[in-house]
């Protein structure tokens, strides 16, 4: 059973640590402010929330697992709104910003 | 395991410092407003994986109080980066 | 282990880069940005160190509150900003200046780096005495506990401060509200981040607050998580700052301090000493201060942010 847990983190925190790896790789050469935006809200909030997957069968007790959970809510919400935001800056400001 | 977790981190905090290179010196403020949104995706995540390798207590709070004022931070960078604003363009109605 | 300490360098070497980078930066928003990443890495660096209290009180406070009173202060100044760049400091003071800095912080790392391995510490007895307090918390245990004089006078200042806040506004405006007037119609998305972000972060602010007794955490930062929460609603104008001489607010920020010093004295009178606290009570004593430190700080914080009233006060 521990074995099989382990395995699962291994897989799972992989999986999140790669979509980081592509959220930066397109934060490096998207051309302009709005699709860098896009790579690092959606594939970051990805790796993340892979990496919490990851987490959870290791947390200390039920609270804590849904805690990880809450937390990657969080960011995910936070995320979505803050790239509408961030968007709709570069957009007013005109696309040279 | 507590080496894959901790190399996992390790990758994690280097693709926050390469895109706070990229975003840092990126042309004009609306890239640097991104910054915050970084440092909290990167930054919870490392977080939570370099605690499960150390085995310190009490982290998901931090984790909680961390997504909360990145959040809070993006919000202010784009609230000041973007000057307090009259209401929409397309939403004049002779006021 | 080796790996450990290669991400330690790596993350010291993080937070050393991004600093260098935030005193070399161009216009005041890029500093301020800077100088929020800074604050949060540096909370990381509080994790690796053990002290996760810290780590939180840098995040909220360090990165959170100082933040975004830097980053209104560089939105104010922006008109003057290029005026400022022209009156700069002479190539000479400005290498006095950077040399002082650098034998400062020289300094300080010898220090720290030659540390000797046991130096004298008392805090062998403070987790000695800790069940006697009733808390499982030691940095509780000492802010409110062993040194709780200090913590205080330290609300005492944070009050001081929004006097002096204050005393910035004009003649006319003394009284009135600081900060923008609410919208009518506010920003959708903003509104939505608001309206989502605060009643969560109430209820982590005050989870933070009430777990501190036993686990990492505390009234200092909780409270800074509630104004947080304040602050995020009244930026996206889903409510105003309050009329600055509102007698609830004014009873809000000297409620902390008050509310602690009558715990002092009250510990004179029953319990045998200036804020000794009666054994075996110990504990729902300190939790009903830190309960008030909590209001006093959730609305001190965001008084200091939105600066000196500008709107005069109405009937």
């Amino acid at each position: 059973m521990n074995l099989a847990a382990d395995l699962f983190s291994v897989v799972a925190i992989g999986a999140g640590v790669f979509f980081y790896l592509a959220g930066t790789v397109g934060l490096l050469r998207f051309p302009d402010a709005l699709s860098r935006l896009h790579a690092l809200t959606k594939a970051d909030n990805l790796g993340l929330g892979l990496v919490v997957l990851g987490l959870l069968p290791r947390a200390e007790s039920p609270l804590a697992a849904l805690k990880l959970v809450a937390i990657w809510a969080l960011v995910q919400l936070a995320g979505a709104t803050t790239a509408q935001l961030i968007g709709r800056a570069v957009r007013r400001k005109g696309s040279a910003a | 395991m507590t080496e894959f977790l901790l190399a996992t981190a390790g990758v994690i905090l280097l693709t926050v410092a390469v895109g706070l290179v990229r975003i840092l010196s990126g042309p004009g403020d609306a890239d640097r407003m991104m910054a915050a949104q970084l440092i909290g995706t990167g930054g919870i995540g490392s977080l939570l994986l370099i605690a499960a390798a150390t085995g310190a207590r009490g982290v998901e709070d931090v984790a909680l109080g961390f997504a909360l004022l990145a959040a809070f931070a993006s919000a202010a960078f784009v609230n000041s980066g973007a000057p307090a604003e009259e209401p929409d363009a397309d939403a004049t109605d002779g006021r | 282990m080796i790996l450990l300490q290669a991400l330690d360098i790596g993350l010291a070497f993080l937070v050393f880069a991004v600093a260098a980078w935030t005193i070399f930066a161009r216009g005041a928003f890029a500093a301020t940005v800077g100088y929020v990443v800074y604050g949060l890495l540096l909370s990381l660096v509080w994790i690796r160190l053990f002290a996760v209290d810290v780590a939180l009180t840098e995040a909220a406070i360090g990165s959170g509150v100082t933040g975004i009173l830097l980053i209104g202060a560089a939105a104010r100044l922006r008109g003057a900003e290029a005026a400022a760049d022209e009156e700069q400091p002479s190539g000479f003071s400005r290498l006095a200046i950077a040399s002082l800095c650098v034998l400062v912080a020289l300094a300080l790392a010898a220090v720290v780096l030659l540390f000797a391995d046991q130096g004298p510490s008392l805090a062998p007895q403070a987790m000695q005495h800790l069940p006697e307090t009733g808390l499982g918390n030691p940095v509780t245990a000492v802010l409110i506990a062993y040194r709780a004089f200090d913590t205080m006078l330290e609300k005492v200042v944070l009050v001081l401060a929004v006097v002096g806040v204050w005393s910035l506004a004009a003649d006319k405006y003394w009284g009135g509200a600081p900060g923008e007037a609410r919208a009518e119609r506010p920003e959708p998305t903003l509104a939505f981040l608001a309206q989502i972000l605060a009643p969560l972060g109430i209820l982590v602010g005050v989870h933070i607050f009430w777990v501190g007794a036993d686990e990492p955490g505390g009234a200092f930062q909780g409270g800074a998580i509630l104004a947080a929460m304040w602050m995020i609603v009244m930026m996206a104008r889903l409510t105003e700052a309050p009329q600055t001489r509102a007698r609830w607010l004014r009873l809000a920020l000297v409620a902390g301090p008050l509310v602690f010093l009558a715990a002092g004295v009250g510990g004179a009178i029953f319990a045998g000493g200036f804020f000794a606290y009666p054994p075996g009570f110990a504990k729902p004593v300190i939790l009903f201060i830190e309960a008030f430190m909590v209001l006093t700080i959730a609305v001190t914080l965001p008084m200091l942010v939105t600066g000196p009233p500008r709107r005069e006060p109405r009937r």
